[in-house]
């Protein structure tokens, strides 16, 4: 690949706070294609601190540096508010993880899906909520028409998640974060949820940063893994070889999970390492 | 241990347990597994006692249980252990306190030792007693939690969700924990969970529920294996191994 769509060199976030206390994210560096790349990690580990840095998503005081960010060519450090607002929902989309809590309870389904084409495209209100429609059908929603005049407390979870995705995907991004997308949700929804997300970014060559931390999750459905640990990426590895993972905390993950086709008497127990958490 | 014959539980005009039957022997681990709103922490929460009011018969270590009133016996059979450790544990009342009420409570004495005890059991430093909750992480909690239902000495203990709220290598700490005690103290356990992996660690047999029955009752080695007879079963098995692309079609 020439040019990544992505590319984070050394990224550090620190949230500033009376003590000093270590940086959230200290010095993460990766590269994103049109592919699917999952971060793992704990909780606390900083992979969502890393997602929001990328949208620029913090509170003002919040410390981001980095060597580079840039995304499609454009340097997302330096950039003036103004065009991150053009960028932020339009060229990259966020998902979340609970559409209970992150859609907008007292606008409707509908309303919520064109505002986004009417602000980022300056669509009349008629053409988005075509657009709006196209958008539900493409995410498996049968009665469109009817979906687009509910509120989201009417709204099940699954279907909430495909709004939320269709949300953000009607301005065609170039680049998806999705947050726990399918966390909140049950394993037969979660299925259909990421065939969903797994079809529209083929399809539209787009990028995905997929954040999780179900492993069996993310070595399915993504082509490359970050790892994190404390706040730094302890290795990268293709998914198809996430079982040949050689770092030390990899292995003790996947070694603690508990498996339904090779069961195992007792788990083992994550020793960790100081050494991890300086970047050994 | 526990016999549970045709449970129903309504809450209003929801008709959320619809006819279950399961028989628990002793020592056994039973695994309940299903989606959100099948019914399994509600057939939990009558076998408990937390849920007052069902229709059909519970019987407990040979006593016949009634919906709206138990004796103390009864009650101190049987001991919970919840999902999330920071909601269960009281925010202001130390890990000492916590693990006293349940003794106050049966009028049981000899408190410091059985204190002592419970947190040697669960690998906890004895001088956690004076600590509160927030001092605790969230593994060290969930210990607490386990302890304070041991310190009655049940004979079952009802788990709902104990490891959901933990992380991968914290919940394998108390995946642990709980297959040590129930080998060392012969305890009987109900397990409810939505993760199939965590419910085939544990159990002997697992039953699946939908939509407020049983669709299928297989042993530990039907579930690993695969070989199982209900698709709702096999689709939620599938669905715990990770993303199928296949699935692409079903829609």
């Amino acid at each position: 690949m020439a040019e990544p769509l992505l590319s984070v060199r050394n990224l550090t976030v620190e949230f500033p706070s009376l003590h000093r206390i270590r940086p959230a994210v200290s010095g993460v560096s990766f590269d994103l294609g049109r592919e699917k790349v999952g971060i793992i990690g704990e909780s606390g580990s900083g992979k969502s601190t890393c997602g929001r840095a990328i949208m620029r998503l913090h509170p003002g005081r919040t410390r981001i540096t980095a060597d580079r960010m840039a995304f499609m060519g454009q340097d997302l450090l330096t950039l003036p508010e103004r065009q991150m607002r053009a960028i932020r929902g339009h060229r990259i989309a966020m998902i979340l993880q609970d559409p209970k809590y992150s859609l907008n309870p007292v606008m409707t389904v509908g309303e919520q899906i064109a505002e986004t084409v009417i602000l980022h495209e300056r669509l009349p209100r008629r053409a988005a909520r075509l657009r709006a429609m196209e958008m539900l059908e493409k995410v498996h929603i049968r009665d469109p028409e009817r979906v687009m005049r509910l509120y989201p407390h009417e709204v099940s979870g699954g279907m909430g998640q495909r709004v939320m995705i269709s949300m953000m995907l009607i301005a065609k991004p170039a680049l998806i974060i999705a947050d726990e997308p399918t966390s909140a949700l049950d394993v037969s929804v979660r299925q259909q949820v990421l065939a969903i997300l797994d079809e529209l970014v083929t399809d539209s060559d787009m990028g995905l940063l997929f954040i999780s931390h179900d492993l069996n999750l993310v070595r399915s459905f993504c082509d490359r893994v970050l790892i994190m640990y404390a706040g730094r990426v302890v290795e990268e590895i293709a998914a198809a070889d996430l079982d040949r993972a050689q770092h030390p905390y990899t292995r003790g993950l996947l070694e603690a999970l508990p498996s339904l086709t090779e069961p195992k008497d007792r788990l083992a127990v994550l020793r960790r390492d100081p050494a991890w958490e300086v970047g050994a | 241990m526990i016999e549970v014959k045709d449970l129903h539980v309504s809450f209003g005009a929801n008709h959320v347990v619809r006819g279950v039957d399961m028989t628990v022997a002793a020592g056994e681990c039973f695994g309940l597994v299903g989606e959100s709103g099948c019914g399994k922490s509600t057939v939990l929460g009558a076998i408990a006692g937390r849920v007052k009011r069902w229709q059909g018969s519970i019987t407990a270590a040979g006593s016949a249980l009634r919906p709206e009133r138990r004796t103390l016996a009864q009650l101190r059979l049987q001991q919970m252990v919840f999902q999330d450790p920071f909601g269960s544990l009281h925010p202001r009342h130390t890990i000492g306190r916590a693990l006293s009420e349940p003794l106050e409570i049966h009028g049981i004495g000899d408190r410091e030792a059985r204190i002592e005890q419970a947190l040697d059991r669960v690998g906890l430093p004895r001088r956690f007693r004076f600590r509160y909750p927030h001092q605790l992480s969230g593994g060290q909690r969930q210990r607490v939690a386990i302890a304070r239902a041991l310190i009655l000495e049940p004979k079952v203990l009802l788990l709902d969700e104990p490891t959901s709220a933990l992380d991968v290598s914290i919940q394998a700490e108390i995946l642990n924990l709980l297959k040590d005690l129930r080998q060392q103290q012969g305890l009987t356990y109900v397990l409810v969970s939505h993760d199939m992996a965590v419910v085939a660690h544990l159990s002997d047999r697992i039953a699946v529920m939908q939509n407020g029955t049983f669709v299928e009752v297989a042993p530990r080695a039907a579930m690993i294996s695969g070989d199982l007879s209900h698709p709702y079963t096999r689709m939620l098995r599938e669905g715990s191994l990770g993303y199928r692309p296949t699935e692409k079609e079903a829609l």
